[in-house]
C-alpha cells in the first residue's frame, strides 16, 4: 500500500483518458477476473439456495414440518441455515477481498494517479 | 383482556415521556450536525467520513422499520412461522447489495443513485427517470410508514373508543401521531442533513436493537433460554399446534378444494420472496448509505457491521414473536390490533409485569414503544434525504439547470425539497389513514426490484447498455409493478383490499407483483438497449476502471 489518504492528502487529479487507459492493462483484467471468481459463484450460490428454501416453504410442507429434536423442525432449521450462510458468505467475502482483491486495487489505484514509479 | 388500556396514568405517563427524551437526544444531535453542514457533499453524503460501524449502525437503522419490527414480531404472533420467512428475505437480501452493488456505486457515483445510472447515458433523461423512480419508491415507504405511526400512537397510549388522553380521543391522536413523525423528520433532514441525520440513525439503532435485547432475554429467561420449550408453548397457545411453527399460515395458504386459488397463493409467496430479496439493493435510502464512507472498502465493511446487526436484530424478533404467541396469546393481541402490530409492546408490558411488577411492566412498555418509534423515525428521514437529494442533485440541478447551479443552490433547494415531501407525506398519509395500506412496503420493494436494480446492474455490467435501455429499464419496471398491484386483490375485490370489496377491478391473481414485474423490467431495459445505436465503450471502460480501483472517486471532506 503506497497511499494513505489523510498523510497524503487527497491523489492528484486525473482525466477521464487517464482513467479508460487502465482499462487496456492486463492488470486490470487480471483484478476484474480476481474479484469475479468470487462474486458470480456467491451470488448465483445464495440465490440458488435461498429459491431452495422459498420452493420448499412452498411446496414441500411435509418435509419441512419434520421434527429433528424437541419442537426444532426442519423449516426452522434451514431458516437459521439462511441466517449462517448469510454471515458465512458475508465472512468469506471480505476475508477474500481484502486478501485478494484489496492489494491489487490500490496498486492499479496508484498507478492511475500516481504514475508507475511510486 | 385488554393489556394496553389498563396502562392508564402512570403507564402512559412513562411512555410519553421515555418517548419524548428520545426524540430530544435526537434534535440535540440534529442541531449539532446543522453547524457542520455547509457544503452538498455535507448535506448528500454527511461529508464522507463515517467510519464502517458508525454506517452499518446507520444502515440498520435505516433499514429496520416498522415493518421489520412491529410487522414481523406480530405477523410471527399471529401466524408463526411465516413472519420469520419475511425476515429471511430481508437479510439475505443484503448479500446483492453487498457483493454486486455498494462498492461499486461508492467508487462511481457522488450522491444519488442516478449518479451510476446517468454515468455513460445521456444525463437529463436518466436523472429524470431515476428521480421518478426514487420519488415513488420512497413515497410508497413513507406513506405506509406514517400512517403505521399514527395509528401506533393512539394503540400504545392505549386509546380507546370514546377515551380521550391529554383531551385526545383516538381519532385525533392518530393525525397527531401523523403531523409529528412528518415534522420531525423534515426537521432532522432540513437542520442537520446526512450528517446530523446519520449520528440519529446511529443512536436510533441503539435504542431499537437495545430495547428489542432486553425484551428477548426477558422472554428467554422465563422459558430457562430453552427455545424448545418456547416453541412448544407457542404451538400449544395459537391452538394451530405444529402447523404453527411450519410454512403455510399466512402466505402460499392452501384453500382446500380450490386447487386454482392455491396454486396463485404460492406463487404469490414466491413472487414476495423474490421482491424482498431483489428489492434491498435498489432502494434510493440504502444506496446513499454508501456515500457516506471515505471509500469501498469501508462500504464492504459497513454492510458487514449492518448484516450482522440486521440479523441479530431478526434472531430477536424471532423471539419476540414466539414469545407474544405463547405468553400474550392470539385473543389478547387481535384485541387491540388486527394485524398483530401491538405484539411486541403488549409483550413487553406483561413479562415485565412477570420479572418485576405492574412498575417494570409500564417501564417495558416505554422502552418498547421507543424503540418503535426509533425505528420508524430513523427510516422515513432515510427515505426524505434520498428523496429530497435525488430532486436537488438530479431534477434541480442536473435537469433544470444544467448542472449550472452551486453547491449552496443545491443545499438549499434540498432544505426545501425536505419540507416539501414532509408536507406531501403528511397530507397524503391523513387522507390514507384508515386505508389498508400495508402492501405499500411490498410495492415499494417490487418498484426497487423491477426498475432500480436491472439497470444498475445493467450500467455497471453490460458494455452494450445506453440510454434507451435505461429509460425502458426504469419506466417498464416502474409501470409493470404499479398496473400489477392496482389490479391485483390488495387494491380492490377483497375485504382487507385497498377500495373495499364493493371495487372490484381486480384481473391480476396475485398480491405481489414481483415475480412478473422483474422479468418484465428486466426485459424492458434489453430490448430498449438493443432498439437503439448509442454505445459509449470508452465511457464504460472508464466505468469499470472507477468502479473496481476506486481511480477518481469522490473523497471524504475535512473540515
Amino acid at each position: 500500500m503506497t497511499t494513505s489518504p489523510d498523510a497524503d492528502g487527497p491523489p492528484p487529479e486525473v482525466s477521464e483518458a487517464d482513467i479508460a487507459a487502465m482499462h487496456d492493462d492486463p492488470r486490470f483484467a487480471e483484478l476484474k477476473r480476481t474479484l469475479f471468481r468470487f462474486i458470480v459463484p456467491a451470488t448465483f450460490g445464495f440465490l440458488a439456495w435461498y429459491l431452495l428454501y422459498v420452493l420448499l416453504s412452498a411446496y414441500a410442507r411435509d418435509f419441512m414440518g419434520t421434527v429433528v429434536f424437541g419442537n426444532v423442525n426442519v423449516a426452522l432449521l434451514l431458516g437459521l441455515g439462511q441466517f449462517l450462510s448469510t454471515f458465512g458468505i458475508a465472512w468469506g467475502y471480505s476475508r477474500y477481498a481484502s486478501r485478494n482483491f484489496d492489494p491489487k486495487a490500490i496498486e492499479l489505484h496508484d498507478a492511475v494517479h500516481y504514475g508507475e514509479d511510486r | 383482556m385488554d393489556i394496553l388500556a389498563q396502562a392508564e396514568g402512570s403507564g402512559r405517563t412513562l411512555t410519553m415521556v421515555l418517548f419524548l427524551a428520545t426524540v430530544a437526544v435526537t434534535i440535540g444531535i440534529t442541531i449539532w450536525g446543522h453547524r457542520y453542514t455547509r457544503t452538498a457533499t455535507d448535506f448528500h453524503s454527511g461529508g464522507r467520513g463515517f467510519s464502517a460501524w458508525q454506517n452499518g449502525f446507520a444502515i440498520a437503522s435505516d433499514y429496520m422499520s416498522a415493518a421489520s419490527f412491529l410487522g414481523i414480531a406480530g405477523t410471527i404472533a399471529l401466524f408463526g412461522y411465516d413472519g420469520f420467512l419475511y425476515s429471511i428475505g430481508f437479510l439475505v437480501a443484503w448479500l446483492v447489495a453487498l457483493l454486486l452493488v455498494a462498492e461499486m456505486l461508492r467508487n462511481t457515483g457522488r450522491f444519488t443513485m442516478a449518479d451510476v445510472l446517468s454515468f455513460r447515458m445521456r444525463q437529463r433523461p436518466v436523472r429524470t427517470a431515476a428521480a421518478v423512480s426514487t420519488l415513488s419508491v420512497s413515497i410508497f415507504y413513507l406513506l405506509a410508514q406514517m400512517v403505521g405511526a399514527g395509528a401506533l400512537i393512539a394503540l400504545l397510549l392505549g386509546i380507546k373508543e370514546g377515551e380521550t388522553f391529554l383531551g385526545m380521543d383516538a381519532a385525533t391522536a392518530k393525525i397527531v401521531g401523523i403531523v409529528f413523525v412528518g415534522l420531525i423528520m423534515t426537521l432532522y433532514v432540513a437542520l442537520g442533513g446526512m450528517k446530523g441525520n446519520t449520528w440519529v440513525q446511529i443512536f436510533q439503532a441503539c435504542v431499537l436493537v437495545g430495547g428489542a435485547a432486553v425484551l428477548t432475554i426477558m422472554v428467554l429467561g422465563q422459558y430457562g433460554f430453552n427455545v424448545s420449550n418456547l416453541l412448544e408453548d407457542a404451538a400449544t397457545a395459537s391452538g394451530q399446534g405444529a402447523a404453527f411453527l411450519e410454512p403455510g399460515l399466512r402466505y402460499g395458504v392452501e384453500v382446500p378444494g380450490d386447487a386454482v386459488q392455491t396454486m396463485w397463493n404460492k406463487l404469490d409467496l414466491l413472487s414476495l420472496g423474490i421482491a424482498l430479496v431483489l428489492g434491498t439493493a435498489g432502494l434510493p435510502h440504502v444506496l446513499i448509505r454508501f456515500y457516506t464512507v471515505p471509500d469501498a472498502r469501508v462500504a464492504r465493511k459497513s454492510i458487514n457491521w449492518g448484516i450482522g446487526l440486521i440479523g441479530a436484530f431478526y434472531l430477536m424478533t424471532l423471539v419476540l414473536g414466539f414469545g407474544a404467541a405463547a405468553i400474550v396469546g392470539y385473543e389478547a393481541i387481535t384485541a387491540q390490533d388486527k394485524a398483530g402490530n401491538t405484539a411486541a409492546p403488549q409483550l413487553a408490558e406483561v413479562v415485565g409485569g412477570d420479572v418485576g411488577g405492574s412498575t417494570l411492566g409500564s417501564v417495558m412498555l416505554a422502552v418498547i414503544a421507543s424503540a418503535a418509534f426509533a425505528a420508524i423515525l430513523s427510516t422515513v428521514s432515510g427515505l426524505v434525504i434520498a428523496s429530497s437529494s435525488s430532486l436537488a442533485h438530479d431534477l434541480y440541478n442536473s435537469v433544470l439547470r444544467r448542472g449550472q447551479a452551486s453547491e449552496r443552490q443545491e443545499v438549499g433547494f434540498a432544505k426545501l425539497a425536505s419540507i416539501g415531501i414532509g408536507v406531501v407525506a403528511i397530507v397524503l398519509a391523513i387522507f390514507a389513514q384508515n386505508l389498508n395500506v400495508a402492501f405499500l412496503v411490498g410495492l415499494a420493494f417490487a418498484v426497487a426490484a423491477s426498475a432500480n436494480l436491472p439497470t444498475l446492474l445493467l450500467s455497471l455490467f453490460w458494455k452494450r447498455f445506453n440510454t434507451s435501455g435505461a429509460l425502458w429499464g426504469i419506466y417498464g419496471g416502474l409501470i409493470a409493478s404499479l398496473t400489477l398491484v392496482v389490479f391485483s386483490p390488495v387494491f380492490s375485490g377483497a375485504e382487507n383490499s385497498l377500495l373495499g370489496e364493493g371495487v372490484d377491478i381486480a384481473w391480476f391473481p396475485m398480491s405481489n407483483p414481483g415475480l412478473v414485474s422483474i422479468p418484465l423490467g428486466l426485459l424492458c431495459a434489453v430490448v430498449g438497449t438493443l432498439t437503439s445505436d448509442e454505445s459509449d465503450s470508452e465511457k464504460f471502460a472508464t466505468l469499470q476502471v472507477r468502479a473496481l480501483t476506486g481511480a477518481g472517486s469522490e473523497r471524504a471532506v475535512n473540515h
